[in-house]
């Protein structure tokens, strides 16, 4: 007897073992469903929303909505395509994003679905606001200008690292990454090997002394989008 | 409602990019002084306070879109000395003079096609509807298309090098992120003699130019000043490294071989109420005599000799105008930018054949340092970058003396000039205007970026009488 169930993404049948998320059931059949604050190590979180799909009529998140037999789930329609745009786009306005001369540049997931989303010139204004960097670590530095508030560090810490470094402070506009510490990260045990740091999506925590030394055509995205790995597994399949 | 104070904010247009002339008149009406105001705010100086080192080099360039090639290196430079790299790898430092070579080049190219070639073509007093880009365009279809074409090799070779036409990451703290591969240099070979053709024909066009009207170029906008660049140990001109020379107007050495690591112990900086541009002059000459020039002008000046050989050539015939004499001769610039123009051509050639570029080792560092400067040769003159980084990695302190901040009076003495010479009565007549203009160019200052495109600076000329009042304004 199999123990597989069966649904359909975009009308396509995919199968899936029960208790598998719609967005891991999307991954092993190689149809990506782009996504921020998901990542495979990690337990699913439902924050961003990016990956929002719509089930049966209904938006849910495909990180944490499990799959059902003979759902029926609808991920590439231009009605879904806008909302995760806006989502990004409220995500680059709130912070303080200059894809030009940041060294995450061509690594960076938030800029990636810019680009594979279609997102143009941002239609919201720019808040501007005022956030601090710290560099007291001797390897690694954190720029609240570019965190988009994804919590894999906090998560990443936790879960992978089983470390604790990182936790939000403070609500709604005023929320922020902060350290289990009472000054600042270099008071903190983070070490520069911890997953926590390897996972950010974008560049807010990094790895010192790095900056831009992959150059322009060798970066992650320069040749191919994001989610480009997840669809090769399609193309493998076949 | 009750009554509105008005508050006047002055100068409004703080990044328009466009420059401001101000003619003072005395009692009778002559000419006392006329002022280039820079009405140009940047703020990159304490923007990137806070901001950790490595990324200085790939945001500091985008002060600029012409010439940014130029603080990308200057910044790396400074970098290099953060991370105690004292020496680079040959394939870092040949990569960086090879992005270098390109900028110089294109931009150069970008220049004297665009910008100047209508005046030389045309002449000062011909009708600005033709006058311009579009008119060179039609009259001399061949050569615009030679000026675009040599901007486009210039801008190959950076994005080989820099990974992107405008403002790449190529120059890190300590080296290079790249070497070049044999596709991209047989893709660059292939046209390079056509390119080093095309530059003699540039050169020859300047040179013809600048000795057929020698009798009016002379004293257009020209004075003795002080020359100042980079020169390499033996004496042969640098574009990328070397240490500080400034001759005077008679060729007699003030500074030669100068550290430019302590360059703030012989360069101080003046702050005028009019300009938001600097004013820097050699210390122990006060602010008087202390003013100099930079740029290809002050670059053949300075140069003992030149090391590659056509270029060699053209600066001898370029120092016999002058009997082997620092050419002072405002107009000069152009001639003296295409010998750099066929320089860096040669340069672009010996360093394409140089198997060095094809090497592993990118990236050398050392001692940690506190400070750095860099300084680079830039296509409008000696460009200053100097930087103060905390043990935190993040820069405490940042000073720009950018090359058209050094011209700076160089530029207002020009104008002087002219304006003493072709202004009559208090009108501003289009011949005035025109030659203006055409002062500041020959400086290729940045704040011509803005509207290179039609190969006219938006420029608004005021005459004011001894009483404070203007009597006459024109825009171009």
């Amino acid at each position: 007897m199999s123990d597989k169930i069966k649904f359909t993404i975009d009308g396509v049948e995919v199968e899936a073992t029960p208790g598998q998320t719609i967005m891991q059931a999307a991954d092993e059949a190689g149809v990506y469903i782009p996504r921020l604050c998901a990542h495979k190590d990690l337990l699913p979180f439902g924050s961003c929303r990016v990956c929002t799909v719509m089930v049966n009529d209904r938006p849910q998140a495909a990180c944490t909505q499990p799959v059902s037999a003979g759902m029926s789930v609808e991920s590439e329609t231009e009605e879904i395509r806008q909302i995760r745009v806006n989502l990004i786009e409220m995500l680059f306005v709130e912070g303080n994003h200059y894809c030009p001369f940041c060294e995450k540049s061509g690594n960076c997931e938030l800029q990636a679905l810019g680009y594979r989303l279609g997102m143009l010139a941002p239609k919201y204004p720019y808040m501007f606001n005022k956030h601090d960097v710290d560099a007291s670590h001797p390897d690694i530095y954190i720029d609240h200008n570019r965190c988009i508030l994804c919590a894999r560090c906090v998560r990443s810490s936790k879960e992978l690292d089983g470390k604790n470094v990182f936790q939000f402070v403070g609500r709604g506009i005023h929320k922020k990454v902060a350290f289990n510490s009472d000054t600042n990260l270099g008071a903190t045990d983070v070490s520069v090997t911890d997953k926590a740091i390897e996972n950010c999506p974008v560049g807010a925590i990094l790895k010192k002394g790095v900056g831009y030394s992959v150059p322009i055509g060798k970066r992650m995205y320069d040749t191919q989008p994001i989610g480009s790995d997840i669809e090769a597994r399609k193309a493998t399949a076949k | 409602m009750g009554v509105t104070n008005k508050v006047v904010i002055e100068p409004v247009t703080r990044v328009e990019g466009h420059g401001k002339v101000t003619i003072l008149l005395d009692e009778n009406g002559q000419v006392t002084r006329a002022r280039l105001h820079i009405v140009e705010f940047r703020g990159f100086e304490r923007f990137i306070q806070g901001r950790p080192y490595w990324e200085v080099p790939v945001t500091v360039q985008r002060l600029c879109g012409i010439c940014p090639v130029s603080h990308h290196l200057a910044a790396a430079k400074a970098m290099d000395v953060i991370v105690g790299a004292d020496k680079l790898t040959p394939t870092a430092e040949k990569m960086r003079r090879l992005m270098h070579y390109g900028q110089m080049y294109q931009s150069h190219a970008l220049h004297f096609f665009h910008l100047v070639s209508p005046d030389v073509l045309f002449g000062f007093d011909a009708d600005p509807a033709i006058r311009n880009v579009i008119g060179v365009i039609k009259k001399f279809p061949e050569l615009a298309v030679q000026g675009v074409m040599m901007r486009k090799f210039g801008q190959e070779i950076i994005k080989v090098t820099a990974g992107k036409k405008i403002h790449g990451t190529g120059a890190i703290p300590g080296g290079i992120n790249k070497n070049l591969s044999i596709a991209e240099r047989d893709s660059l070979l292939k046209d390079i003699d056509q390119q080093i053709e095309w530059s003699r024909g540039a050169l020859a066009i300047a040179k013809n130019y600048t000795i057929e009207n020698l009798g009016e170029l002379a004293d257009f906008g020209s004075f003795d000043s002080n020359h100042l660049s980079l020169i390499r140990e033996d004496g042969a001109m640098d574009l990328y490294d070397g240490g500080i020379r400034m001759i005077d107007s008679q060729g007699n050495k003030v500074i030669d071989h100068f550290n430019y690591q302590n360059y703030s112990d012989i360069i101080a900086e003046e702050v005028r109420d009019w300009s938001y541009m600097k004013f820097p002059f050699v210390k122990d000459l006060g602010v008087d005599k202390g003013w100099y020039r930079v740029g290809p002008l002050a670059r053949v000046n300075t140069a003992d000799f030149i090391d590659t050989p056509e270029a060699e050539l053209a600066r001898q015939e370029f120092m016999a105008v002058t009997g082997g004499k620092p050419n002072n001769i405002t107009m000069a610039y152009h001639w003296a930018r295409m010998i750099e123009v066929l320089h860096s051509a040669e340069k672009i050639k010996a360093l394409l054949l140089d198997e060095d570029l094809q090497g592993e080792d990118l990236v050398v560092k050392g001692e940690r340092r506190s400070e750095g400067v860099g300084l680079i040769e830039a296509p409008r003159g000696t460009l200053f970058h100097h930087y103060k980084v905390n043990e935190d990695d993040q820069v405490t302190m940042c000073n720009l003396i950018v090359s058209t901040t050094s011209n700076n009076v160089p530029m207002n003495l020009a104008v002087e000039g002219v304006a003493k010479k072709y202004l009559s009565g208090n009108e501003i007549t289009e011949g005035l205007l025109n030659r203006v203009e055409v002062a500041i160019r020959a400086y290729d200052p940045c704040l011509s970026c803005a509207t290179h495109a039609l190969g006219k600076m938006p420029l608004t000329v005021s005459v004011v009488d001894h009483d404070g009042q203007i009597v006459d304004k024109k825009s171009t």
